[in-house]
């Protein structure tokens, strides 16, 4: 199927299977490959991405979908040169290891402080349910994201 | 996943004639079941109607005391809506953030998962489903694992939940999917308590035996002596029948004291 | 100018950079041109027989490349997947190590073992041809209680009764007669619950052939490539050592799973050279939950002696530990000697005796996560001292502190093998019980019970063997390689500095504490130091990252090459400096002639041994590049202690992290910033074995814990922020002082929860994962 969708800025029109995941364009066709995929049942979070302005796990969007879609992602939010608060937070609290999980983390992240006031740390731990980290233990990820919401 | 065609109608009609024709067909809500189910190659459906192109179904709505909640309208939203709070904070502990940005209210009961979040309000709060071809009573609705009393190709359109005076929802998430292990929704309508189960047995259901003890006395302790037939429940890695049985009670107390404490202060 | 950025300072990470911003790259995230994909066709049954396969119409399927059984690859030679460690029995017999084809020939022996590969041109024609495949089982009863392992059915005709091997370590004899002068015996029947490591990167590889070359390249997840290429070369016989290039880019998390050499990266590498194609495969999740190596798994009873005042007399251990149905690369030494050896823990005990009968089972292969072997140690002996602590009326600070190795004992020759060589454990006992507040834990404590709720403290004074290991030591033990590492310094002509490492970083973060390393030693900008690791194109011969060792030696290869970077330039400086080679000397990054103002930056010495004008060539080679192969004299001994405080809703049983205390000694360290990572993401591993993670098997062997949905994995909000300190005794012996880090947390923590739980319940023994139902019920028997 015929599908078009804005990705970082870049209007894309794309001839792809129906039973495409939107996180398959971004890496396979798009060779995005910032977002990862870490599991198969929509719970690792690995492969958040925003879509029209919401945090969606992109492994669980079909390409029909995403059809006509404004997508972010972690390739998207900031530069080397002019990273996004969070993208800033996470590095100075030391908020990733081996880094596969980041790109969703962030993503996440970044939703989470837009959309609420007066994070506290429990608002942060649940906020972050939907993202599985095995190397922080949460810890410093809490503290990034408390940072950059002071920032944000 | 298996290849399938995709298909994006514009109205409920196109929806099931798209149904009717099709070899096999699966309607998509928001996909947060369908989706990982045809990832896992556990569905072969030959089409995919996603019915969130349809007019009209999205969005939140009162009317004499109802809340009307269109079927493609998404758990954040109902989350961030303020008629009924029970309902909004129920909504906003369904799976996690991202699946309540695209997991849809008509999607979670049509499915009828027995762990899914949104049964239990549509047996407590006195909810119409509503369909393509009819008015369904929520008390009626939900009929087995996985089992509606949706025909072949009905479509929900909406569902009316009616107002509580008061209500509270305690839900004991399962630590892995975060599903309902257990959820309980007590509801107040004046002297009337009705008090929707999901997680627990094969679907949603009201507790007749709860809210009889508190239609007669409002209080946590009045479910203490109430018997609770865990014969039929769930049994899992988490949680074993019994475990549900004893997690139920425990739930309509804390909701009843939540109540409570809201009432009294 | 190197204080910002040398060692002890908390520097941001270099890796970083790539990662926040999506630019990792990570197997999946290369490609080759006309790449096929393979998909494993899996073993529906636990056991059964293999009859026919029939393949032909998988190979019909459309897009299909080939399909590939073990008879393919048995017809062209390609071996076992072999076990690296042999371990002997106590009769002094070899340890079974049952046949174990990559694809399963004749026999399959658990759930998800791969028969046989289909190659497509996409990833779903390779699935459709995966499901095509048909294969005729005939089911057998499967093997899957561990405590009933020995009396079933035999899985493999080598191994009767199931048994691998049973091994034994210490004084039988003088543990018996401790026993029977005990005034007090402590005895606990412990299981150490099965875990599935879960990296969150699943495993991945592709394999490419260059015919022109007849070459092999493959890049996969792997935390030791070059370990990768050795058994892949010289055991599987994929391809000569010298024609097989193994690439570990970057990992996504390992935690030991990613050690072993696995059947899908040998097919793939074996496919492309077949195919004359590169061949691509990414584990998804369930595959990962079936066939990745699980850890732990043990059963035991153990049995602490003491007298009257509470001084240790004996330990006796009895182990069933899993193997699953094949030997993983390093499963045999899990449960021996990274297990048996640790049974001292931080104690003089005097007499220890430890048997370890391992079992084969239809489940997955069990081999080495985060601690392998030292958590479960540790788990044995820090609940038996806690409960002994209650059985005895002491405290239990008191009673460990009675027991105490004390730092005039070192260097402590243990009665099971090992000589730790410093440590003050006290120090790290006392810090941790003043950041716990334990004197107002009674207050605590009745204000939780006013409430209606339940709370508990427990310790856990850990200690772990690390620094994976001198080699003679192993090897005499069984090990099949020795386990130094290497390091190389390259000064490039402008003064900056390419180090190559044999040690492998999914996570450890070695590109930014090497490159403090050297801009420590050398007095580099950190900037300018850049960290290779992960080809084995790349760097020499080494031993990859696995038991807390990257910078224990690792590291002190790279310090090693350093001292020879510097003896060089002393040379070139003495030379262009008109002085003796031993009046100079080399501080911050300058060449000083003693009592003078004559000196040379770096920058000079480095430009001058490639431009060699002035410079002694008769003598002196030019160029500033060395290289360092350092084999540790002895193993690391990081230890400390762990005190949490829990809350329990006895109407639901939930159990509530309220406080978690980590005093943990590393010896010296580079970053930290980069060690309290390391401790906290062991601490939610330790954490989550004791509270959540479990890995079922039902009793035909089908894995009950096969996703997210099941297997529970520690959530932010399962989590509380942890309270993480360090003392320091240096380690004596190697040039850093250093212990390593990387598996304390896991090691020490899951005792410290479960001695809370207790503590909590007040009951003596309890299953893990302490999950809601089981503390629920057992506060009904109570």
């Amino acid at each position: 199927m015929e599908i078009s969708l804005n990705v970082n800025g870049t209007a894309h029109s794309l001839e792809v299977p129906a039973n495409t995941l939107l996180s398959d364009i971004l890496r396979e066709r798009l060779r995005l490959t910032g977002t990862h995929v870490g599991c198969d049942t929509s719970q690792c979070g690995a492969c958040v991405v925003h879509v029209n302005g919401d945090a969606v796990k992109s492994c669980t969007v079909l390409a029909g979908q995403a059809n006509g879609a404004s997508v972010t992602t972690i390739e998207g939010i900031g530069t080397p040169d002019d990273l996004h608060p969070m993208q800033t937070a996470f590095r100075d609290n030391h908020a990733l290891q081996c880094g596969f999980c980041t790109p969703g983390m962030i993503m996440s992240a970044i939703e989470l402080v837009e959309k609420n006031d007066g994070l506290t740390e429990q608002a942060v731990r649940d906020g972050l349910e939907g993202n599985l980290c095995r190397c922080t233990g949460y810890h410093n990820i809490v503290k990034a994201v408390l940072a950059a919401a002071r920032q944000m | 996943m298996y290849a399938f065609s995709y298909h994006k109608p514009a109205t409920a009609q196109e929806a099931a004639d798209l149904m009717a024709s099709a070899d096999e067909g699966a309607y998509l809500a928001g996909g947060m079941t369908l989706v990982p189910t045809l990832k896992q190659r556990l569905a072969a459906p030959s089409d995919v109607i996603d019915l969130t192109g349809i007019h009209g179904l999205r969005g939140i709505r009162t009317l004499d005391g109802k809340v009307k909640v269109g079927a493609t309208t998404r758990h954040a939203e109902v989350a961030a809506n303020e008629h009924i709070p029970v309902l909004a904070d129920l909504a906003g502990r369904i799976g996690d953030p991202h699946v309540r940005n695209c997991g849809t209210l008509g999607g979670s009961v049509a499915n009828s998962d027995p762990a899914a979040d949104y049964p239990a309000a549509v047996v407590a709060l006195d909810a119409t489903v509503h369909t393509n071809k009819r008015a369904i009573a929520g008390d009626e609705f939900f009929k087995g694992l996985f089992e509606t009393a949706l025909e072949d190709g009905e479509i929900v359109t909406a569902v009316d939940f009616r107002a509580p005076s008061a209500a509270a929802y305690a839900k004991f998430p399962n630590p892995a999917s975060r599903y309902a292990v257990v959820g309980v929704l007590v509801a107040r309508y004046g002297d009337q308590v009705r008090v929707g189960v999901t997680g627990a047995g094969p679907c949603a259901f009201r507790a007749a035996n709860i809210e009889a003890a508190l239609a007669a006395d409002f209080r946590p302790g009045a479910v203490d002596d109430v018997g609770i037939d865990y014969g039929d429940f769930n049994a899992d890695l988490h949680a074993s029948a019994e475990y549900r049985g004893h997690l139920v009670r425990v739930l309509a107390k804390r909701a009843v004291a939540q109540i409570g404490s809201a009432d009294s202060g | 100018m190197t204080a910002e950025t040398g060692i002890g300072a908390s520097v941001k990470r270099k890796e970083d950079a790539r990662f926040i911003t999506g630019t990792g790259r990570y197997t999946d995230d290369v490609s080759a041109p006309g790449q096929s994909y393979a998909v494993f066709a899996r073993s529906p049954h636990a056991r059964a027989k293999l009859g026919g396969i029939d393949t032909s119409a998988a190979a019909a399927s459309d897009g299909v490349v080939a399909v590939f059984t073990g008879a393919d690859l048995q017809a062209d030679g390609i071996g076992d997947l072999p076990c690296g460690w042999m371990v002997k029995s106590k009769d002094g017999s070899d340890m079974v190590q049952p046949p174990h084809p990559p694809l399963a020939i004749e026999r399959v022996n658990y759930v998800g073992e791969p028969y046989a590969v289909v190659v497509a041109e996409t990833l779903e024609a390779a699935k459709n041809g995966a499901e095509a495949v048909q294969a005729d089982f005939e089911e057998l009863p499967a093997v899957v209680d561990l405590k009933n392992a020995a009396a079933a059915d035999s899985i493999h005709d080598a191994a009767p009764n199931n048994q691998c091997y049973d091994w034994e370590l210490g004084d039988g004899a003088a543990t018996d007669a401790a026993f029977e002068r005990a005034h007090h015996v402590t005895r606990l029947h412990i299981v150490n619950n099965r875990l599935i490591p879960n990296a969150i990167e699943p495993r991945a590889a592709l394999g490419e052939y260059d015919a022109a070359a007849g070459s092999y390249t493959l890049h996969t997840t792997s935390q030791n490539p070059h370990l990768e290429r050795l058994v892949l070369a010289a055991f599987v016989n994929v391809a000569p050592e010298a024609k097989l290039r193994v690439i570990s880019p970057d990992v996504g998390g390992g935690f030991g799973s990613k050690i072993f050499v696995y059947a899908e990266e040998t097919a793939v590498i074996w496919a492309a050279g077949k195919l004359r194609r590169p061949v691509k495969w990414r584990a998804e999740r369930s595959e990962s939950f079936l066939a990745d190596a699980h850890g732990r798994d043990h059963v035991t009873d153990a049995e602490l002696a003491l007298a009257e005042d509470g001084e240790f007399l004996g330990l006796r251990v009895r182990t069933k530990a899993n193997m699953g149905a094949y030997l993983s690369t390093f499963a045999s030494s899990v449960p021996t000697y990274l297990y048996g050896t640790l049974l001292a823990g931080q104690y003089k005990t005097p007499a220890i005796h430890v048997q370890v009968q391992a079992l084969f089972t239809n489940t997955a292969p069990v081999d080495a996560y985060r601690g392998a072997g030292r958590p479960e140690a540790t788990y044995v002996v820090e609940r038996l001292v806690e409960t002994a602590a209650r059985e005895i009326g002491m405290d239990p600070s008191d009673l460990r502190r009675r027991n105490f190795i004390q730092p005039d004992d070192f260097p402590y020759e243990t009665p099971v093998a090992l000589t730790y060589d410093t440590g003050d454990y006290e120090a790290s006992l006392d810090k941790a019980l003043a950041h716990a507040d334990y004197a107002g834990f009674a207050a605590r404590k009745a204000a939780s019970e006013a409430s209606g709720n339940k709370r508990g403290i427990g310790f856990s004074c850990y200690i772990e063997a690390c620094g994976l290991a001198p080699s003679q030591v192993a090897i005499s033990l069984g090990a099949g390689v020795g386990l130094f590492e290497v390091g190389e310094v390259r000064v490039d002509v402008t003064g900056s500095v390419t180090v190559t490492t044999g040690s492998h970083s999914h996570g450890q973060s070695h590109e930014t504490t090497f490159a403090q390393i050297i801009s420590e030693k050398l007095g580099v900008q950190f900037e300018n130091v850049t960290v290779l690791h992960g080809d084995t194109g790349r760097s020499d011969y080494a031993l990859g990252t696995y038991g807390s060792r990257s910078l224990a030696v690792g590291g002190s290869a790279i310090v090693k090459a350093t001292e020879k970077i510097v003896a060089k330039g002393k040379k070139i400086a003495a030379h262009i400096l008109e002085a003796k080679e031993d009046q100079v000397d080399f501080a911050d990054g300058v060449f000083q002639v003693v009592d003078s103002n004559q000196s040379l930056t770096f920058g000079e010495v480095a430009f001058a041994a490639y431009v060699p004008a002035n410079y002694p060539l008769e003598e002196l080679e030019p160029g500033l590049s060395e290289k360092a192969f350092y084999d540790p004299p002895n193993f690391t001994y990081p230890a400390g202690a762990h005190i949490c405080e829990v809350e329990v809703d006895p109407q639901t049983g939930v159990v509530r992290i309220e406080k978690f205390v980590a005093v943990d000694d590393f010896g010296h360290i580079v970053n930290p910033m980069i060690v309290e990572g390391q401790v906290h993401g062991g601490l939610a591993q330790g954490i989550g074995q004791a509270l959540l993670e479990h890995g079922v098997y039902d009793e035909t062997g089908q894995l009950l814990s096969g996703s997210y949905m099941d297997y529970t994995m520690p959530r932010a909000d399962d989590l509380p922020s942890f309270l993480v300190d360090t003392t320091t005794t240096p380690c004596t012996h190697n040039p850093l002082g250093v212990k390593g880090c990387g598996e304390a947390g896991a090691i020490g923590s899951t005792a410290a929860v479960m001695n809370a739980v207790t503590n909590a319940l007040g009951v003596t023994e309890l299953p893990m994962p302490a999950t809601p139902e089981t503390v629920w019920r057992a506060l009904r028997e109570a």
